[in-house]
């Protein structure tokens, strides 16, 4: 088996338009949850998301891009610039033939369906824009990023709810530790900050008007937000040889279905996911320094999530690190195990583990180090970054200090 | 029909059995339903009345709305229903 490494990364989230952005804030402990702003949002009673301010799409894209891309597309596509430009590679010759692109989404083109029922049902049209399908599918951002950076190999998109991008880097880390590709792109986005997209989601009743506070006894519900992170995954000795930088190596991953109720986590599952993540990098609950938990701020994950953490982990759960950054750029869905690989990354290679924001007060049904409203300055030596979607779909993945 | 009837027929429909089955002192649990089925009977009376029921499935407890069984379910509705034609 290969062994594989990180070389690249990018991404555009509440927090910053690039990777140093979003350390930046995360270090600080700035929270990206703000007033939304779209069409009609006054008419809904959910009106706080991790929004992208400001997206500058026009210094992205040019305006004939701009017609194709859809907001999920443009995110990623901005995101594996800056993740492929770090890496130093180019994309030729056999490289480019065998290396691919595998992405999460839970969405897809949410604002495309949004905007094109708006003209069809509402406005009377009788006609919407030749591209709504192919801006609105999934796969639309994987096709992109392989079409901009020549990704001849692998390539396709997953859709697992909230944990998207974990599947997803789940697969393209067994691809190249395999050897089948020599390098993968990988990670997710998300783009639902619309009417629609926010409306469906106020129909569950799980959702905040006032701010996530994972783990603090007075959280009560999620925070929607939106971007993208996108990683090179890299064969070892192929980066070794170029002399790339490696920012960790990803050293295990595990999946399971709680097969039991499409919302209500069941902390079996998740235990499932995490120990086999440390069966599968051949490491011991000791090992592991920080993990970045799935933590919405609804009542019922945080609970399940921290006891299974503590049936997992067993006496190691109390030393161990456990935050939540959804606290700062909300709960990206289908992109959000991308964005928090990125907490990940910081704390192996920057000794900082960014913060839970907005806790309050301790919940005796959470009873971990959660890391509460400051960054802290610790050496890492394993992290860990959990997903647990709706519909009981877990994906765990394992990363190691370079 | 009143708004205790429409809510009795709402419930008995998310339990499946007749509406005479359904007694003002049954829990949810009793009837068996659960948080999704919960949502949908909220959803299926504000659609009935044109109304906002203030219920958060996080934290029912602290919802300003008691669920705590079917006759503390219809009493808040019909003081929703009286507040909006007030």
């Amino acid at each position: 088996m290969k062994r594989v490494v990180i070389t690249g990364a990018g991404t555009v989230n509440a927090l910053g338009l690039t990777v140093p952005e979003t350390f930046e804030a995360m270090r600080e402990g700035r929270c990206g949850i703000r007033d939304l702003v779209f069409r009609d949002v006054e008419k809904l009673s959910i009106r706080i998301g991790g929004q992208v301010p400001n997206y500058p799409a026009e210094d992205d894209f040019s305006r004939k891009d701009t017609a194709l891309f859809d907001r999920f597309t443009m995110f990623t596509i901005h995101a594996a610039r800056e993740a492929v430009a770090q890496s130093g590679l180019v994309f030729d010759g056999e490289l480019a033939e065998k290396s691919g692109v595998i992405l999460g989404t839970a969405g897809g083109g949410a604002t495309t369906w949004d905007d094109s029922y708006y003209e069809v049902y509402h406005q009377d049209k009788n006609r919407v824009h030749p591209f709504v399908i192919p801006k609105l599918m999934p796969s639309a951002a994987a096709s992109h990023v392989s079409i901009a950076h020549s990704l001849q190999g692998p390539s396709f998109t997953v859709s697992t709810a909230c944990a998207s991008s974990n599947h997803a880097m789940s697969q393209a880390f067994q691809m190249v530790r395999s050897g089948m590709a020599p390098v993968m792109l990988t990670g997710g986005s998300e783009s639902m900050l619309c009417y629609g997209g926010v409306k469906s989601w106020e129909g569950l009743r799980v959702m905040s008007r006032d701010g996530c506070r994972p783990f603090s006894a007075n959280r009560n519900g999620m925070v929607q937000g939106e971007g993208a992170g996108v990683f090179v995954f890299e064969e070892m000795e192929h980066a070794k040889q170029r002399g790339a930088e490696i920012l960790a190596e990803v050293i295990g991953f595990a999946m399971s279905s709680d097969a039991s109720d499409i919302v209500m986590p069941s902390q079996q599952g998740a235990v499932r996911a995490m120990t086999g993540t440390l069966r599968d990098a051949r490491i011991n609950p000791e090992d592991v320094g920080y993990i970045n938990a799935h933590g919405t701020g609804t009542a019922v994950n945080d609970k399940t999530e921290c006891a299974a953490i503590a049936d997992a982990f067993g006496s190691h759960a109390d030393k161990l690190m456990v935050s939540s950054t959804k606290s700062m750029h909300g709960h990206l869905i289908g992109g959000t195990g991308a964005v928090e690989l990125l907490a990940c990354i910081m704390a192996l290679k920057d000794g900082v583990v960014a913060p839970t924001v907005g806790y309050d007060q301790p919940d005796p049904d959470c009873p971990l180090d959660v890391v509460p409203n400051v960054a802290r300055e610790a050496q890492v030596e394993v992290a860990m970054s959990n997903a647990f979607s709706f519909g009981g779909l877990n994906a765990v993945i394992a990363l190691r200090r370079a | 029909m009143d708004v205790k009837s429409t809510v009795i027929a709402i419930i008995a429909k998310q339990a499946v059995r007749s509406p005479d089955a359904v007694l003002m002192t049954n829990t949810l649990d009793d009837l068996g339903i659960d948080s999704l089925g919960l949502v949908e009977s909220i959803f299926s009376i504000e659609e009935e009345f044109d109304i906002q029921v203030p219920f958060n499935a996080n934290d029912p407890a602290d919802s300003d709305f008691d669920i705590s069984n079917v006759g503390s379910i219809i009493a808040g509705i019909e003081k929703l229903v009286a507040d909006q034609n007030a």
